[in-house]
């Protein structure tokens, strides 16, 4: 399913966060928002799951925007989101937890089916917690942790995946997991954005990258075209070097601070 | 964050949870001051209460108009706070949280002494009171507590509610001042102390159709809860709505404490302590904990009613004595045991 962003404006207490933004993502193609913290870049991902709907612009999911799809699950059967970090207030199972996708699969009363089931199975199975199943959430770690609300995410069987830097805090192993999961869930068509603070995990993951800074879209497309030293020192007010990495050929930036 | 052991077999669980309860009502038709053979009871429970109305009629008497009815409104009471409980405990994500803690008692409580002392004999009224109060109460500590912008900060919750309490509580005890000369003043202070002691068929025709529905009501939305307790917009992901879903949970589970309250007074900690043991036994999922919470507290208050009319025979303790006694020890063992884990 296509998303596209048109001249989305959003403010936050007569404080404007995004003041115009327009792209499209489509599926199998992985869009990666980078930015300073403070950018825009979770607001602009709330924009588009719509739990803030926009001030002005919109959002199309397909041929429909968010808010006439929030009733009865439609939204959810559609697109899942992967928040940073998520707090659990009761200790539920990792099968509880990824079970709850299929909420807006069926009406209140029904029992799990079949097919629910094998969508539990199968989003378990691609995120390697199926180990995990029985397990109590709090026992497992933040990147096990993680890999669980991804499955909770996939076995809503949606079309749209939303990633609230899903990899922060975690170790490069967990990193590397998580964004390899990512990328072949793309491969199988998902459309994918998210928000990340790495640049190279985004160089190394995305089919493009769109820089978000001062509430517009700085520059937008392939890793190599737009993660340039020069839009880096625009945005992130950092001085840097930009090469080509020597095993997987993908952009590489490395901090080259000046004298202070 | 709650530990909880998980047992995959639940309705097991269930099922003897809901054998127990058939149990305990029959033994406690049974037990009293008057021996009551167990088979006259069992005759008329099963329907056939004409032939102990002909043998024995005064024991007839003593198990239609008193016994059963008192007992049925104890299991009734008893379902409906550990239900609000559990609700109340799943919507504010944390084990403290029960009618009590967050004042809902005593708003209800001062609700229904108000229209105990303006209209003695407005029984169908006294709900309506006990919820209005109630219902006002659990604004007032919501609002409060959810001044603070990331969701409801649950330090805030709990003082609020406290206080909120202390306000209404003031507030009966000023009408019991006010009603000091007057027979009414037994009426009110009925809602301070709790009991079953009116338990009478009124009571219970006016209770059961509202807590079985408000119960359909929080069972259709139990699976909310569980969505809910991974956060708002994590609920609103999965297809939730969560502001709609949080009012309803809230308003009925306020509306059954309310309604249970009207007819009982207030007794504590069977909604805070019931939902939590069950959590342990069963695990969080509320479609399971919601209704096995209802059973054993159904279970539990008229267990702790019957030590209330059999241990200082003749006289009655008030049957909040015996459930504070239980429950306000392992109410401080959680909180030992939970430390700084709130």
């Amino acid at each position: 399913m296509r998303v596209a962003v048109d001249a989305v404006r959003f403010s936050y207490n007569g404080q404007p966060i995004l003041r115009g933004v327009s792209f499209s993502v489509s599926p199998g193609e992985i869009l990666t928002i980078v930015g300073q913290n403070g950018s825009g870049k979770t607001t602009l991902l709330k924009n588009i799951s719509g739990v803030l709907p926009p001030n002005e612009g919109a959002v199309y999911l397909g041929m429909k925007q968010p808010v006439e799809m929030s009733s009865g699950g439609e939204l959810a059967r559609c697109l899942a989101a992967v928040e940073q970090e998520r707090e659990v207030g009761f200790d539920f199972t990792v099968r509880q937890l990824v079970s709850m996708g299929r909420f807006s699969h069926r009406g209140r009363f029904a029992r799990e089916g079949d097919a629910d089931r094998q969508k539990i199975a199968a989003a378990m199975e691609s995120t390697n917690v199926t180990q995990f199943a029985e397990r109590p959430i709090h026992t497992l770690s933040g990147g096990e942790r993680q890999r669980v609300f991804l499955a909770m995410g996939l076995a809503q069987d949606p079309k749209v995946l939303l990633l609230d830097e899903p990899t922060t805090h975690l170790d490069i192993n967990y990193q590397i997991q998580i964004m390899e999961i990512v990328r072949r869930q793309a491969t199988a068509g998902l459309t994918v954005l998210m928000a990340l603070h790495d640049l190279n995990s985004a160089a190394q993951y995305s089919d493009r990258v769109a820089i978000l800074h001062d509430g517009v879209i700085l520059a937008i497309g392939r890793p190599a075209e737009v993660l340039t030293e020069i839009n880096i020192k625009t945005a992130f007010d950092a001085e840097v070097r930009v090469g080509r990495d020597p095993f997987t050929g993908s952009i590489y930036v490395t901090p080259h601070p000046q004298k202070v | 964050m709650l530990r909880g052991g998980q047992l995959g077999h639940r309705r097991e669980i269930l099922a003897l949870l809901i054998l127990l309860a058939l149990i305990v009502v029959v033994f406690a038709v049974v037990v009293g001051p008057v021996d009551i053979p167990i088979g006259e009871t069992l005759s008329y429970l099963i329907g056939r209460g004409g032939l102990v109305k002909r043998a024995q009629p005064t024991h007839y008497l003593i198990i239609s108009d008193i016994r059963l009815p008192r007992v049925l409104l104890g299991l009734l009471v008893g379902w409906s706070l550990a239900l609000a409980g559990g609700t109340m405990q799943g919507l504010f994500k944390n084990p403290l949280a029960s009618p009590y803690v967050l004042g809902v008692a005593s708003g209800a409580s001062a609700g229904a002494a108000l229209v105990a002392l303006l209209r003695p004999h407005g029984a169908l009224l006294l709900p309506l009171g006990a919820f209005v109060g109630g219902a006002l109460a659990v604004t007032i500590v919501y609002r409060i507590a959810q001044r603070h912008r990331r969701g409801t900060s649950i330090y805030t919750l709990i003082l609020a509610g406290v206080a909120v309490g202390a306000m209404f509580s003031a507030l009966t005890s000023f009408m019991i001042f006010l009603t000091s000369r007057s027979q009414r003043l037994t009426d009110i202070i009925f809602w301070t102390m709790g009991g079953l002691g009116r338990g009478n068929w009124p009571a219970v025709y006016v209770l059961a159709p509202i807590a079985i529905l408000s119960s359909l009501v929080i069972l259709a939305f139990s699976r909310d809860l569980n969505a809910l307790s991974l956060g708002e917009e994590s609920a609103f992901h999965l297809g939730i709505n969560p502001e709609r879903s949080n009012r309803i949970l809230l308003g009925v589970s306020t509306l059954l404490t309310s309604a249970a309250i009207a007819g009982t007074g207030t007794i504590g900690f069977v909604g805070l302590i019931t939902p939590h043991i069950m959590r342990l036994i069963l695990g969080p999922d509320h479609r399971w904990l919601l209704p096995a919470s209802g059973v054993a507290g159904g279970i539990f208050l008229v267990l702790a009613d019957m030590l209330a009319r059999t241990v200082v025979q003749p006289a009655e303790l008030p049957v909040g004595v015996i459930t504070a006694f239980v429950g306000a020890p392992f109410f401080l063992w959680l909180l030992r045991t939970r430390g700084g884990n709130l």
